[in-house]
């Protein structure tokens, strides 16, 4: 079994849509929580968010010997990660099969990458 | 043994590994799960192999002599080394149950063939990018060396490796899996595979040094038709190579392209035509057209006929139109509007051509058709000036001389010369 990232990107200033409307906030809430209990059910599910957007991120680094923190997100990106899963999958044929009930869900493209290491590190 | 004897048998022997490579790889790729493993493997079985069989002669299924002695070479090498202590024990299961099996067991056990279908879809996954999945297919599949690929695609052997490497890599990390794809995602799958196998054909038709690639494409596209028999679209694209390679003896003279229209038909190479017109012919009474299909019943159409002019154009541009309604894309609309010239005549094909030159204003192909229009119509002027931004446009040298050829016979054609 092996464990991938799908995430999602929301791109910067992106002109508002339409606002949705009660329904289908409703539906689409409707949409999301059916696809995470299948997760769930299924043993797929691993962990999920979604993020505030990049303006509330902050960084951490090491400079010389001093650690300075500054305001903003890492990358200076037009796209920045919304949200994302952590799932449970048997192979990347799987991970996409996941990765398209996603998309039909929330109608926003996914990325999908493997995780090389999951847990802690052994010491 | 002569020298000439020793020529003959390292040539040989050189042919069975090429054959041989492919089927091998795939079934212990199967077996170790791993690509890499594989080809290591059964580069290893293939030295010894070399070694012994210049003494006793080829064995009677050397495939079958290849991987097991890769397999077993593979097994031993992962009980040796320390990263491979782990998966052996994985694998230890399996590779205790394979051991000590003789070679005709084996092949009825696990069909090679399978192996090789499984791999091709890894290969062929649209996970990977297309020029990625062309060289890994040629490299594993049609057993090319990284050599032989890399010449293929005009780039350096290092350059070459380097993809295979990183296109290896993603398959490992990402754990693309060596399987033929469920029903429900087969039809995608198969295009993309399809999609490649043309693609390594028209690689070849680009560039005369490339031509084995086309042979190479005939014969994966003839494997995967064997492999999957109830897929229409797998002969329809073997079918439309077949045609289309048909024409390659009249496509060319000394070294110059020939169109359709001028082309010695006499040359055409008629075994294949009758094989493409075979499988047309059965996928018709299939009756669940594709894509390939179609474009494989337009080049039936062309093949049956004596010349140009006395080709069933009404027939042409309804298949067209057919594939417009399944492939909506502007170079099928392209290919559609330059048949629509012969049944409605060069002023209707303009007009068809200038509703997609915004979508295809790069290709110097649409130029060119709209030159050739333009020309019919004479209008030797604005002609001449879309011959020469095709000529601009054109990716290769021999292109842009044919081109450069047009404009020529232009300014030479007396109908045409404009009074001053």
């Amino acid at each position: 079994m092996s464990q991938y990232l799908l995430s999602t990107y929301a791109a910067d200033r992106e002109a508002p849509a339409a606002p949705m409307t009660r329904e289908e906030m409703q539906a689409f809430g409707q949409r999301v929580a059916a696809l995470e209990n299948e997760m769930e059910a299924s043993g797929t599910f691993v962990f999920g968010g979604a993020l505030h957007d990049p303006d509330a991120a902050t960084v951490v680094r090491m400079s010389d010997r001093d650690l300075i923190t500054t305001d903003g997100p890492f990358v200076e990106a037009k796209e920045h990660i919304a949200g994302f899963y952590i799932i449970n999958a048997d192979d990347l044929d799987a991970a996409l099969a996941w990765a398209r009930k996603v998309v039909e869900a929330i109608n926003h493209p996914i990325e999908v990458r493997p995780f090389r290491a999951t847990g802690r590190v052994q010491g | 043994m002569t020298d000439g004897a020793a020529r003959l048998e390292t040539a040989a022997v050189e042919r069975v590994f090429r054959e041989a490579y492919g089927q091998a790889v795939a079934t212990l790729a199967r077996i170790f799960g791993d690509i890499t493993i594989a080809e290591d493997a059964v580069q290893d079985a293939f030295v010894v192999a070399s070694d012994r069989w210049r003494g006793d002669g080829i064995p009677p299924n050397p495939a079958g002599w290849i991987i097991t002695t890769a397999r077993n070479r593979a097994i031993d090498d992962l009980r040796r080394s320390a990263r491979g202590r782990a998966l052996h024990e994985q694998l230890g299961a399996i590779a205790t149950t394979l051991r000590g099996r003789n070679i005709e067991q084996w092949a009825e056990e696990a069909p090679v063939r399978d192996d090789q279908l499984r791999l091709i879809f890894t290969c062929c996954h649209p996970a990977l990018r297309t020029e990625h999945a062309v060289a890994l297919t040629l490299r594993l599949l049609g057993g090319l060396s990284v050599d032989e690929v890399a010449r293929s695609f005009l780039v350096s052997e290092a350059a070459m490796a380097k993809r295979l490497v990183r296109a290896k890599y993603k398959i490992k990390a990402a754990k693309i899996p060596y399987r033929v794809p469920d029903e429900a995602d087969l039809p995608e799958r198969l295009r993309s595979v399809l999609s490649v196998l043309y693609l390594i054909y028209n690689t070849g038709l680009d560039v005369p040094e490339r031509t084995s690639l086309r042979s190479e494409a005939i014969r994966l596209a003839r494997a995967l038709v064997e492999l999957m028999p109830d897929k229409p679209e797998a002969a329809g694209l073997l079918a439309l190579l077949l045609l289309s390679e048909s024409r390659a003896p009249a496509r060319t003279a000394g070294g110059a392209p020939v169109l359709l229209r001028d082309q010695d038909r006499t040359r055409w190479d008629r075994t294949m035509i009758e094989e493409g017109h075979a499988i047309v012919r059965a996928c018709i009474r299939r009756g669940q057209p594709g894509p390939f299909q179609l474009q494989a019943a337009i080049q039936a159409v062309h093949c049956a006929a004596d010349s140009f002019q006395a080709s069933d154009w009404p027939q042409i541009v309804a298949l067209y139109d057919h594939l417009f309604s399944t492939m909506p894309t502007p170079v099928v609309a392209l290919n559609r509007a330059i048949a629509v010239a012969e049944t409605d005549g060069p002023a209707a094909a303009l007009t068809a051509l200038d509703a997609i030159t915004s979508d295809l204003d790069n290709y110097h192909l649409l130029h060119a058709a709209r030159g050739t229009m333009l020309r019919r119509l004479e209008q030797p002027d604005a002609a001449r000036a879309a011959f020469q931004r095709a000529a601009q446009l054109a990716a290769t040298e021999k292109d842009r001389l044919f081109l450069t050829q047009q404009i020529q016979e232009l300014a030479a054609d007396p109908k045409l010369v404009q009074p001053r």
